[in-house]
């Protein structure tokens, strides 16, 4: 592995509290270090911008319902043409469901190294894991769905959490899982009846068990296995007028809840795309922002982080775990529907969409995103997300930098809609003159993600003893002022290193890198109950046997990257 | 005008996949300049003057450009795909995606053409001397916005798959059509001189289709609902009205809901 030494950029990093400071950074062995005697390789980034390598806390880019996306839409592949292959790039192509190459450059280009597989139905582990397997470059981890599981419904209805984490410590196990991804509690289950579950007090048929008492168990539950990432949690009533109420509701149960981890994470529950869960009204006709009000909840309490699900104004494909909110979607657009019901597990659906700046809603849904991330007080607990490919594809991340960053950039869209003074009057981002500088970017791309996923003491910051991931941006903070030059640079790194290796050299991809999967192995008293509760439903209900189930690390992943945790008490 | 003859030499043993041949493309171009542009066939990308003989001089923009196309062209795909403007004439068969996205500008193809003509065709007009394959100005594969704008005329006949998801436009058949015929469409008008197999507007939720000739099979999602006389395609004649899809959902005007018509001449 090469010694690099980065010159004289301008190094912009939350982790060591540096904001654009002109310094030199040092790579040896793959860690960041010191000093070095004597580099291999320089690299001159006068005039550029030198951070840690982009962390995505939430997208989804590998498994069952991003490949029937791909299957689906034929037509997202004709929007953006394949690249064929050339030197060490494969082929690549698609729009808003990316092949697994282009998802890796993709993101390589905007200087990203870690991202996190935010939905994995624990069934379909395995497919996800290969498909993570075949994504080059990139750290990944996964996210196994837990708010709908019927073992988890049980446990926590009748109260047994240390039963109910004795399986959630088998389930990431057996899944090589990362942590506990929570969506549309109790609803998606309650889907299979036809239901849905719209507050927190929904009952869920036949378990006869609310949402609350579900996002309550499982916050319990992962603070007693001491996870690395808090509970991740999609709540329920996405996506519809008026559902802030449902979203604070939630917010409020993290109250009292302390985090019980060594890995520095200070969050108790991230809240996920969390725009798509701010909105006021009775229906589409009097649908207004109160991002304030959500963000003011979050900004005041700080055990809860969020990652924002910006809408980038774009044709996209959704897909989401929340299976009822799909079918509500295509009822809306009327477009292709697909979904499915993951045994005793969770559901999803997939549905295109078409967020027109010319209609209002898509337009305020655009102004709820960027007015919360302008409006939030910590940018560490405040994450850039389009929760890809839901609000937007992910290599939009530039553009929303753009928008974060320039007044100008923003009054630009709102001025180019069609109906901009009602969407002007539907939310507070027009009277918001703030622009985010490239410190509050870097806390909501690398800082706050990395320490929300329990990652910071090895990515997200450029400290000496890290990882050695490091993007290079041809951007001149002190001389740029057109902002389009925002969203050209941060989608076109010059330099990026991931884990010491040179990716891209000079805007050339050089290397498919050493991508790692992380998941955890958390060790737990044993439980002859929770042993004899799987070993029996496998046989009675699953259609696959459990070995058939469980994913193991040298056939399905590449480089496994096993967080050990003893929870025995 | 300028005009610009390019003329076949050699037979591809391969499809050719000529994307530039349109006014666009070659606007401002001479002849040497044209002959010497890339075209794919297979993963190989060879020169235009490998296969065919180029004459002539393009106008300044498409609009001035004049494109005229010899010889046997079974296997060139693309001719004309996403103009904008321009006239084009093909003298001989042409292979798929004849005036695929074009937008504006003239085609007229003095023979037959492949699959995939005209698909999302969103202006301009298409005249096809000869016969037509399937899926003429039908939408991409999964994709729901079909020929929006724009006339493509085919003396011959037209293969299954016609008009899918057509919103606009019109298309003139001279002669008989196979299956599926505006399939999911959404408005748009096509004439059918001859006769039609089955599945006349499946699904469709709005647009009109005349049928001189004869019927196989009518969809069961179509109820009659009176006649009318009418001129169409320059033909006056009586036509017993459908109206449906009554499977699919449809958007209502004034509480009225709209239909997809079906006319067939009695």
């Amino acid at each position: 592995m090469t010694s690099i030494h980065i010159k004289n950029g301008f190094v912009v990093d939350p982790g060591q509290g540096i904001h654009g400071d002109k310094k030199d950074i040092f790579i040896e062995n793959g860690k960041i270090v010191k000093s070095l005697t004597h580099a291999e390789k320089t690299i001159d980034a006068s005039g550029m911008v030198v951070m840690a390598g982009g962390v995505d806390i939430h997208s989804h880019v590998a498994g069952a319902k991003v490949n029937v996306g791909r299957n689906f839409r034929p037509e997202d592949k004709m929007q953006s043409t394949y690249e064929p292959y050339h030197g060490i790039r494969h082929m690549a192509g698609g729009t808003s469901v990316p092949t697994v190459f282009k998802t890796a450059y993709a993101y390589a280009d905007m200087g990203y190294t870690t991202v996190i597989e935010a939905a994995m139905p624990p069934l379909y582990a395995r497919h996800t894991h290969e498909e993570m397997r075949d994504t080059p470059i990139l750290d990944e981890a996964a996210l196994p769905m837990f708010g709908n599981n019927w073992f988890i419904l049980d446990y926590l209805k009748r109260g047994e959490i240390e039963n109910a984490a004795a399986y959630a410590a088998w389930l990431l196990r057996a899944t090589k899982g990362y942590g506990i991804k929570c969506v549309n509690p109790g609803g998606t289950e309650a889907w299979a009846w036809g239901l849905n579950c719209l507050s927190i007090d929904d009952p869920v048929p036949y378990f006869d068990i609310t949402p609350k008492q579900i996002v309550s168990g499982l916050m319990e539950v992962n603070e007693s296995l001491h996870l690395p990432h808090s509970l991740h949690l999609h709540s329920n009533n996405l996506g519809n007028p008026g559902n802030y109420t449902t979203t604070l509701d939630t917010l409020k149960l993290s109250e009292g809840i302390k985090p019980n981890n060594n890995f520095n994470r200070e969050q108790v529950l991230h809240h996920t795309h969390i725009q798509f869960h701010s909105y006021g009204g009775t229906t589409w006709a009097d649908f207004e922002s109160k991002g304030k009000e959500v963000m003011d909840y979050i900004n005041n309490n700080p055990t809860v982080t969020c990652d924002i699900g910006f809408v980038t104004l774009d044709e996209t494909t959704t897909m989401t775990g929340d299976g009822p909110f799909e079918y509500h979607l295509n009822k809306l657009n009327h477009l292709k529907w697909a979904n499915t019901d993951v045994e005793l597990e969770c559901g999803s659906g997939i549905v295109p969409y078409v967020y027109s700046k010319d209609v209002y809603v898509c337009g305020v849904q655009w102004s709820i995103g960027l007015e919360m991330a302008l409006l939030a007080k910590d940018h560490m607990r405040c994450h850039l997300t389009t929760d890809h490919p839901n609000a937007g594809p992910f290599w939009r991340y530039p553009r929303v930098m753009k928008w974060l960053m320039s007044e100008k950039a923003r009054n630009d869209v709102l001025a180019s809609m069609k109906n901009e003074d009602k969407v002007r009057d539907r939310s507070t981002l027009g009277s918001i003159d703030r622009e985010l500088t490239l410190y509050e970017i870097a806390q909501m791309t690398r800082a706050g993600p990395a320490k929300a996923l329990g990652l910071s003491s090895s990515i997200g910051s450029l400290t000496p003893g890290m990882q050695a991931d490091v993007a290079v941006y041809p951007y001149n903070p002190e001389t740029e002022s057109d902002p389009e030059k925002i969203e050209w640079a941060f989608s076109h790194a010059k330099y990026l290193i991931k884990s010491g290796e040179i990716i891209l050299n000079d805007g050339e991809l050089v290397s498919n890198g050493n991508k790692k999967t992380y998941w955890v192995d958390v060790t737990t008293k044993p439980n002859r109950q929770v042993e004899r509760d799987i070993d029996r439903t496998f046989v009675k209900y699953y259609t696959v046997t459990k070995n058939n189930y469980e994913v193991t690390e040298h056939e399905f992943m590449k480089n496994p990257c096993a967080v050990k945790i003893d929870a025995v008490q | 005008m300028n005009t610009v003859t390019i003329t076949i030499k050699k037979q591809p043993d391969l499809y050719l996949e000529a994307d530039c041949f349109t006014p666009d493309a070659l606007a401002g171009k001479k002849a040497d300049e044209i002959k010497e542009l890339p075209v794919f066939i297979g993963k190989t990308v060879e020169k235009i003057g490998d296969y065919f003989t180029v004459s002539g001089e393009a106008g300044p923009t498409a609009a001035e450009t004049h494109l005229i196309f010899n010889g046997d062209l079974t296997k060139v795909k693309y001719i004309g795909a996403k103009m904008s403007a321009g006239e084009v004439v093909v003298n001989g068969d042409a292979d798929m995606y004849v005036g695929s996205w074009m937008s504006g500008g003239t085609i007229i193809v003095n023979g037959s053409v492949g699959h995939f003509a005209a698909t999302a065709m969103s202006g301009g007009n298409l005249t096809i001397t000869g016969n037509a394959g399937n899926y003429l100005g039908a939408s991409y594969r999964g994709d729901w916005r079909g020929m929006s704008k724009g006339k493509i005329t085919v003396k011959g006949d037209v293969g299954s798959d016609c008009a899918t998801f057509m919103t606009g436009g019109e298309i003139e058949i001279g002669g008989n059509v196979d299956v599926h015929v505006m399939t999911h469409a959404d408005g748009g008008k096509v004439i059918i001189h001859g006769n039609a197999k089955s599945r006349l507007g499946g699904q469709a939720s709005r647009g009109e289709l005349y049928l001189f000739g004869t019927v196989d099979v009518m969809m069961p999602g179509y109820a009659q609902a009176g006649e009318t006389e009418l001129t169409v395609g320059g033909t006056t004649a009586v036509f017993t009205i459908y109206e449906g899809d009554h499977g699919e959902r449809h958007p209502t005007r004034k509480g009225q809901p709209i239909y997809a018509k079906l006319y067939l001449k009695k």
